[in-house]
């Protein structure tokens, strides 16, 4: 059974005459690590929040498997620490709320913020730290309720150049070690070729524009050096001029 | 480090201390030079001696009416908070009482005051129920407001891990509150003290009481003398609220930085 199944999927907001997807239907198979790609404003944390469960679809069904059920989790685009709260309660808030704080948890939390590289942060307030750093205290706060599958949304945008890579490799670990899998939006492509098994191309109205299996034999970051992985990325680069040439006529044809 | 924080500071406080000593010394020499009626305006010099020479009956008024204001205040707190707390729990009970309370906001103190005398007869239950009704409102209202303004993001953010509904008040909710809170104790603290010198005029004791006697007998000095312990008194509540929400957010910073 595929981990989510999502059919005929619209949703319209109040106030806009277009709704977004119209009818988009694609399923995330076990274990597989879903990107969400497209221009800004096309729906991808709307399509997120969906898979969530942080909004209702207006039509349509998004199915999770029930194995699932309890075992996810969720990055938001901006960290949400609470401002009261240390970097260790931060992340421990989640075991808090379903009361499975303990001493091992704690030092589960600990490890997860020296994987961050933290561990010399563990008592700072969320205003001691960059904005880079809350970003990855937010990540070990999703990581630590051990999911099976994490949503994140454009987690690493906000992140320097070598701790989004690093982060990325992160991911890439947690998901090679622990059998993580994840269902993440970026603007980058890059980014999106270089984690994920498959990408979902959304045009500017949402709907599914491609769909395809991203296949290397290994990744680590000498992987984004090599002309395959280039060739996807430009290729995915065309996509994009494409359909930013279709908005511009689009645009036009509305305003005469 | 030190001194420049000794420089910033006498920098910030010297213009004050040097004017209310401008203040004082004119005020003693325009009595001195008779120009003023002593029994109208006493120097303060003279105000000085009289506080010293009456300072037994003048500690025990203060330290009377200082307990009143706790009482009320505290009382406020208590009431308050856990009225708030209703009011933002059960949105019925807010729409239902909340006028009464605003409507009772509006009465003036003074024209409760004889009403609280009837029920709670002479002395010092009158003059605590006095704080505490004046002191009451402003605690209860940026309650509410602290908790009906917690950042919609965080709270979010906590309807992924399903709490229950003690959990959402208790580790967001009041803890987003406190900021408002602190400001409705430092807004009531001035109240507090009003209430309770209202209160002592018309059922005696304290600090008002002193004052009202001293008007009768003529004793302009004393007048002085219990103006300025009131003062004293209110100033050092309002001190003591600031040093105390210092060190709170100090500790853990409730106050979200802009």
């Amino acid at each position: 059974m595929p981990s989510i199944e999502v059919q005929q999927l619209e949703k319209s907001f109040s106030g806009t005459v277009q709704a977004l997807f119209s009818g988009l239907s694609f399923s995330v198979d076990d274990h597989e690590c879903l990107c969400l790609l497209g221009p800004s404003g096309c729906g991808k944390t709307t399509l997120l929040r969906l898979l969530m469960g942080l909004e209702k679809p207006s039509s349509g069904t998004v199915q999770m498997n029930p194995a699932l059920s309890g075992k996810m989790s969720y990055v938001f685009q901006e960290p949400r620490l609470i401002p009261w709260r240390t970097c260790l309660e931060n992340v421990l808030l989640p075991l808090e709320l379903t009361s499975q704080n303990n001493p091992a948890a704690r030092s589960r939390a600990i490890e997860l913020l020296e994987k961050i590289g933290l561990n010399d942060r563990l008592e700072h307030f969320p205003d001691q730290l960059s904005g880079g750093m809350q970003m990855r205290v937010a990540l070990a706060r999703a990581l630590i309720t051990q999911p099976k599958i994490v949503l994140l949304d454009e987690p690493f945008a906000a992140l320097d150049e070598r701790t989004r890579f690093r982060m990325q490799d992160l991911l890439l670990e947690l998901k090679a070690r622990l059998d993580l899998q994840y269902i993440f939006v970026t603007h980058s492509i890059a980014e999106a070729v270089y984690i994920s098994d498959r990408i979902l191309l959304l045009d500017n109205t949402g709907m599914a524009k491609d769909i395809r299996s991203i296949k290397f034999s290994g990744r680590d970051q000498s992987l984004k050096l090599t002309p395959e992985f280039n060739a996807v990325v430009k290729e995915y680069s065309g996509l994009f001029s494409e359909m930013e040439d279709a908005i511009k006529v689009s645009d036009a044809a509305q305003s005469q | 480090m030190m001194v420049s924080a000794m420089r910033i500071w006498i920098a910030d406080k010297l213009p004050a201390w040097i004017f209310l000593l401008g203040l004082l010394s004119i005020w003693q020499w325009v009595v001195v030079q008779k120009w003023v009626a002593a029994y109208l305006l006493p120097s303060p010099l003279q105000i000085f001696h009289t506080t010293q020479e009456m300072w037994p009956d003048i500690l025990a008024a203060t330290l009377s009416t200082a307990q009143s204001i706790l009482w009320g205040l505290g009382l406020s707190l208590l009431i308050g908070v856990t009225s708030a707390l209703l009011f933002f729990s059960i949105p019925i009970a807010r729409r239902a009482i909340l006028p009464f309370c605003i409507f009772f906001q509006t009465v003036p103190i003074i024209a409760i005051a004889p009403l609280l005398v009837i029920w709670f007869g002479y002395g010092q239950p009158t003059v605590n129920a006095s704080a505490f009704i004046v002191s009451l409102f402003p605690i209860l209202a940026n309650t509410l407001t602290g908790l009906q303004e917690t950042d919609p993001q965080l709270k979010e953010l906590f309807r992924l891990y399903k709490p229950s509904r003690l959990q959402l008040i208790f580790k967001l909710q009041i803890p987003s509150a406190i900021p408002y809170i602190i400001t409705g104790i430092k807004i009531s603290a001035g109240l507090a003290v009003v209430g309770a010198i209202v209160g002592e005029f018309i059922a005696g004791g304290g600090l008002g009481s002193l004052i009202d006697a001293a008007r009768t007998q003529q004793r302009v000095d004393l007048v002085f003398s219990g103006v300025f312990m009131s003062s004293a008194l209110a100033l050092s509540l309002i001190y003591t609220i600031n040093l105390v929400s210092r060190l709170l957010f100090s500790r853990r910073p409730y106050l979200r930085k802009q």
